[in-house]
């Protein structure tokens, strides 16, 4: 296989390269942050109006430990009822599960085109 | 008899193009062992508990065990294919020998981003930390954070940039105190030495499975975290003496001692701390080995817990800085990014640039999202990492069966560990998407942009022939 030359890389087209990388990975975590769409916030599904900690579910033991961390049933109340919806769609789960395959499929193949360039020139035909 | 002895005297650390040439060999086991410690232990220190708010204390326990499982299948896969590598980059190098380009592109790009944000919760939590020390040392108002998150960043960009021989032995005597505070913890507050103060069976009371099995499954998502960042021991292959003998070794006594370190964390926290408050690491425990020590009532093990944790994070940013940079280092030196950044310090023999470069990328993160967010980058970019290295070891033997390279150490019961490993990626891809789906998605898509923007433009940049560096024969099949 003859041998491939790559062009030389100018400063400009360098950093423009870092920069649209930095772009791409600061919005790969900002975006949906600023979209209000990242994580799973815990919300309390059932108020307790008169909160104590019978009422908000603690025992003896439990409710001397949040005493001792410095928290009254009011201030605890939040803390302690918030939970988790972990209800969820199967058209989501197969699209997160498609998205996965295709992204796997899409290196594995490229890769295998590149890296089949890579032992030719290394090795020889 | 193996065609190539990688560990044979004059093969061992020879670095790329069978040469001696690249960074200073100054490393050996217990710097491995070091680094790969240092960089996770903070994981015992903060982040696990949010697996606790996902399930309850049980299931974060069983995903304590899981998730030890899924390391320690990581730990043997990565012990073999690294002791024949002996050049920087880690599984970055290890994809471009046995995959391809593109996939080490791709890993890479994990490598960088699960240690800068590793990185980056470090500093978050450094800066917690000065902020509680603060409050009870009787400050008035609100400390602001913000210059402790800098600083802490700034200084141990400073010390890689320095030198990578006194960076790993700062962390070798940082992490030996982090870890000697958890069994002091464990030992005073067990019954062991003394009275102890556990009430397990009185805090699990009517909280044994909060949200029943399928808790379980959600605790693994950040089940991950008492062991993320152990594969970085890989990232010291180009600057230990003898990477066939001392990366397998600082590797597996390494995962060893996160396995009881882990262990030990759940046990002590979960039989002091209501689950409510410890599974909540944002508005409940920040820390919570510093939160059991401050209910143990002794103010000795308040402190060595504060200096403990402050530790835990220093050793771990410090041990991120060190692999991120090298990640991105072989990626410049390698032309996958701007040659630029494969550049060596002339006196300290550091990738400096890559260093410095990385420092402004983990303030953005340190400054601007919450704990919970940062941690699940890092956890979703480890997480694709160890999708990929089943394959990697797969393909490495189907390649490079083991009567043509003598590795350094080979893993028993292959292909055992790879399926294993393979499934509980699975698992715990299904319980990213049950809280952050949405991140799921956006950040594969974000690798899916950028493996097409590598395919069709950067890889024009690269040698072919030249990026194999290995001294290792024409693999089969090809």
């Amino acid at each position: 296989m003859a041998h491939y030359q790559p062009p030389k890389q100018g400063k400009a087209s360098q950093l423009i390269d870092v920069v649209v990388l930095v772009i791409l990975t600061v919005g790969a975590l900002f975006v949906p942050l600023w979209l209000g769409m990242a994580g799973a916030a815990k919300t309390v599904a059932a108020p307790v109006t008169e909160a104590t900690w019978e009422a908000l579910g603690q025992n003896a033991a439990q409710a001397a430990k949040y005493e001792a961390l410095g928290y009254t049933p009011e201030s605890a109340h939040d803390l302690i009822l918030a939970r988790f919806d972990y209800s969820f769609s199967v058209t989501a789960l197969l699209t997160m599960i498609a998205v996965i395959l295709l992204y796997y499929f899409l290196i594995l193949r490229f890769s295998e085109v590149e890296y089949r360039e890579v032992i030719s020139e290394k090795f020889g035909e | 008899m193996a065609d190539v002895d990688i560990t044979s005297q004059t093969m061992d650390g020879m670095g790329p193009h069978g040469t001696k040439v690249g960074l200073l060999r100054v490393l050996g086991p217990a710097h491995v062992w070091a680094l790969g410690v240092g960089i996770v232990l903070v994981g015992e220190y903060m982040g696990w508990n949010f697996a606790v708010g996902k399930g309850g204390a049980y299931a974060a326990l069983i995903a304590c065990w899981f998730a030890g499982i899924l390391y320690s299948c990581v730990a043997m896969i990565d012990s073999e294919v690294t002791s024949t590598v002996a050049s920087a980059g880690g599984q970055y190098t290890q994809a471009k020998h046995i995959i391809g380009p593109l996939m080490a592109f791709n890993v890479g790009l994990y490598l960088v981003f699960a240690y800068t944000m590793l990185e980056a919760a470090n500093a978050i939590t450094a800066g917690y930390l000065f902020y509680v020390v603060a409050q009870m040392t009787g400050h008035a108002g609100d400390l602001d954070q913000r210059p402790f998150i800098i600083l802490v960043i700034m200084f141990l960009a400073w010390l890689n940039y320095r030198g990578v021989l006194a960076t790993l032995t700062f962390n070798l005597v940082i992490t030996a105190i982090a870890f000697i505070a958890i069994i002091v913890l464990f030992l005073s507050t067990s019954g062991i030495l003394g009275g102890g103060i556990m009430e397990h069976a009185a805090l699990f009371e009517g909280h044994e499975l909060p949200y029943g099995w399928i808790g379980v499954l959600a605790a693994m998502h950040f089940g991950l975290w008492y062991y993320l960042g152990i594969e970085g021991t890989t990232q010291a292959a180009e600057e230990v003496r003898s990477p066939a003998r001392a990366l397998p070794f600082g590797t597996l006594a390494g995962i060893m001692t996160l396995l009881i370190a882990a262990t030990l964390t759940w046990y002590v926290c979960s039989g002091v701390l209501p689950w409510e408050f410890l599974g909540d690491g944002v508005n409940g425990s920040v820390a919570p080995l510093f939160d059991t020590a401050r209910l143990s009532g002794s103010t000795a093990l308040v402190w060595l817990l504060g200096f403990g944790t402050l530790f835990a994070t220093l050793a771990s940013a410090n041990g991120c800085i060190n692999d991120a940079s090298r990640a991105w280092f072989a990626m410049g030196r390698d032309k996958y990014l701007p040659g630029w950044f494969g550049a060596v310090h002339p006196k300290y023999r550091t990738p400096y640039r890559a260093i410095v470069f990385l420092v402004p990328i983990a303030l953005i993160f340190a400054l601007g999202a919450p704990l919970d967010q940062v941690i699940t980058f890092s956890i979703l970019s480890g997480l694709l990492g160890y999708t990929f290295m089943p394959l990697n070891i797969i393909l490495f033997r189907r390649k490079w069966p083991l009567e043509t390279i003598k590795r350094g150490y080979e893993h028993p019961f292959h292909p055992i560990p790879a399926i294993t490993l393979l499934t509980l990626c699975a698992v715990t891809f299904f319980a990213v998407f049950l809280g952050y789906g949405t991140q799921l998605v956006a950040m594969i898509g974000f690798y899916i942009v950028v493996s097409l923007w590598f395919h069709f433009w950067r890889y024009r940049f690269v040698n072919r022939g030249a990026q194999f560096t290995m001294p290792w024969p024409k693999p089969r099949g090809y």
